[in-house]
């Protein structure tokens, strides 16, 4: 078939083909498209007037980049970020050592299938419900400071990985498991040395990430009363203080880097 | 292979000692660590609070259900606007995020010196930053409403979608680029017939992974002004009214998990 059709093409111009191949799905996808567009900027309001007046504070925020104010909120600033990174050591741990008992009930081809199916239940709650909206519940019920903070970002991690474990346990190399089980292993001893060797540079990798994102996460947390650097941002933002605002994104931005180059170090190391 | 003699036998042991006594120290670092952690954890902490939360929990959960289900007709526009900041603002993020990528990619940065690191800092200073803080930002430089919402979701995904999409460029088949170039292409044409065609599949993974995260993002993004479904969850959270707070909570978990399914299918179709 393909040989009758380079036939016919044969002597005329070449055509780019297109990556949706079907005329129809194509261009009902882009006929679809255009309509939502023009229905959604239809009814988003912009106020331009407002977005014209703000251009002048945009403008000082960028400037308040090239002179941050480190020194004269330095006290609120280092409370916040020390009570950040608390948080995040903390629940990383936490949510670390609880992921991998579910991680390896969440995975098929190791937990029989009740445990399968709370396991995955577990997870998917987690996975569904955002850090912020857990940060609110918590906050509501445990009242405020670093401690719902805490239980919001461990929760998070299990649900992340979890998961993440789980899928690599199931895509693992059967045979080195099932060789330490022909030689007479407990459960406890198959999973310490025919399961754990295969996951563990990817699970200390994913570790290091998940580490990454509580960090940036338990920035926001404070917006909601749940601990951390937020709370200060949200003051200096209302206050119109951008030099401090911009201290404190430098210190983020800073952080998340230095973590990402320590986590690439290690990742490369136990690869 | 660490052996030990072991009364005339010989034992196999995992590790040898100095590995052992290394470990034993890194574990006892980590725990320390923690237990400091927990400690700053708990002094912030009101226990009277946290020994209350089961009631408190239960009382939030007997007010919340059932919820008032008649509430979901003034959820139709707040929802639609949700829609429009997480799509839009993907639109926008990739329209800024190409030229950063091609930029960002060894095998396309026009200037490897002074160009990539400028393209890199971006992709890291937009990515380590979460959306809500740059939604507060933009509250306070451009005023409230869905557009603030729009620009928020946009900066924050141009690092994520530039970042993977100039690693999917660096691993392109360079074959491909150097036979576009031999036919005496322009620059623009082996971009256009040599680089695009080879990244396309992975841009549209990539847009559509990152919809499908900004479907989560923008649904919280109202928690501090910046439109969406957001803002009607924050009303109801500051008048206590739990039963709307309980159905919206529904309509975002039903958001999250149908924008999961679509982007899962249409990662399905493209890969």
């Amino acid at each position: 078939m393909s040989e009758i059709r380079l036939e016919d093409k044969l002597g005329g111009a070449w055509r780019k083909p297109h990556f949706i191949k079907r005329p129809l799905l194509r261009w009902g996808l882009m006929a679809g498209f255009a309509a939502y567009l023009v229905a959604a900027f239809m009814t988003i309001e912009v106020d331009w007037g407002r977005v014209y007046e703000g251009l002048d504070r945009g403008a000082a925020f960028v400037l308040a980049f090239t002179s941050p104010d480190f020194v004269s909120r330095a006290s609120d600033i280092w409370e916040g970020l020390f009570e950040s990174i608390v948080m995040t050591v903390a629940a990383s741990v936490v949510g670390i050592l609880i992921s991998i008992p579910i991680g390896l009930g969440a995975a098929r081809n190791i937990a029989p299938l009740p445990v399968y199916v709370v396991c995955r239940g577990i997870v998917a709650v987690s996975r569904a419900l955002q850090e912020i909206i857990v940060a609110i519940l918590l906050v509501a019920i445990f009242g405020f400071g670093p401690l719902a903070g805490f239980l919001t970002l461990s929760f998070a991690t299990i649900g992340f990985l979890s998961n993440l474990l789980a899928e690599d346990i199931e895509a693992m190399d059967r045979v080195q498991a099932e060789a330490i089980k022909a030689s007479g292993a407990r459960w406890t001893q198959w999973i310490n040395y025919g399961v754990q060797p295969q996951v563990m540079p990817r699970l200390v990798g994913l570790s290091m990430y998940r580490i990454d994102i509580n960090f940036r996460e338990s920035a926001i947390l404070g917006l909601v009363g749940a601990g951390g650097i937020g709370a200060t941002l949200n003051t200096a933002f209302d206050r119109y203080e951008y030099d401090t605002a911009a201290a404190i994104l430098i210190l983020i931005i800073g952080i998340v880097m230095a973590l990402e180059y320590l986590s690439g170090i290690i990742r490369a190391r136990v690869q | 292979m660490p052996v030990f003699d072991q009364n005339g036998t010989q034992v196999w042991r995992r590790r040898t000692g100095r590995e052992s006594l290394v470990r034993w120290f890194g574990w006892l670092l980590g725990v320390a660590v923690f237990v400091y952690c927990w400690q700053i954890i708990s002094a912030s902490t009101t226990w009277f609070f946290v020994w209350d939360a089961p009631r408190i929990a239960n009382d939030i959960w007997t007010r919340a259900t059932p919820p008032r289900w008649e509430y979901i007709t003034q959820l139709g526009r707040p929802i639609w606007d949700t829609l429009n900041i997480a799509t839009l603002g993907t639109l926008i993020a990739l329209c800024l995020a190409v030229p950063v990528a091609f930029l960002a990619a060894r095998n396309t940065t026009p200037s490897a010196l002074f160009i990539r690191p400028i393209a890199l800092l971006i992709i890291v200073s937009t990515r380590s930053i979460n959306s809500l803080i740059w939604a507060l930002l933009l509250i306070a430089i451009i005023g409230p409403g869905v557009f603030a919402g729009v620009i928020a979701i946009a900066i924050r995904s141009i690092g994520f979608c530039a970042k993977l999409l100039y690693e999917a460029i660096e691993e392109i088949d360079q074959t491909q680029v150097e036979a576009i170039t031999a036919t005496g292409a322009s620059r623009w044409q082996v971009m256009a017939y040599g680089i695009v065609p080879q990244i396309l599949p992975a841009f549209a993974g990539i847009a559509v992974f990152r919809w499908d995260i900004n479907i989560r993002e923008s649904t919280v993004l109202g928690l501090v002004g910046a439109g969406g479904i957001g803002l009607q969850l924050s009303a109801s959270l500051s008048v206590l009214a739990w039963p709307q707070v309980s159905l919206i909570l529904i309509v975002i978990l039903v958001a999250v998990v149908v924008s999961e399914w679509v982007s899962a299918k249409v990662r399905g179709a493209i890969i």
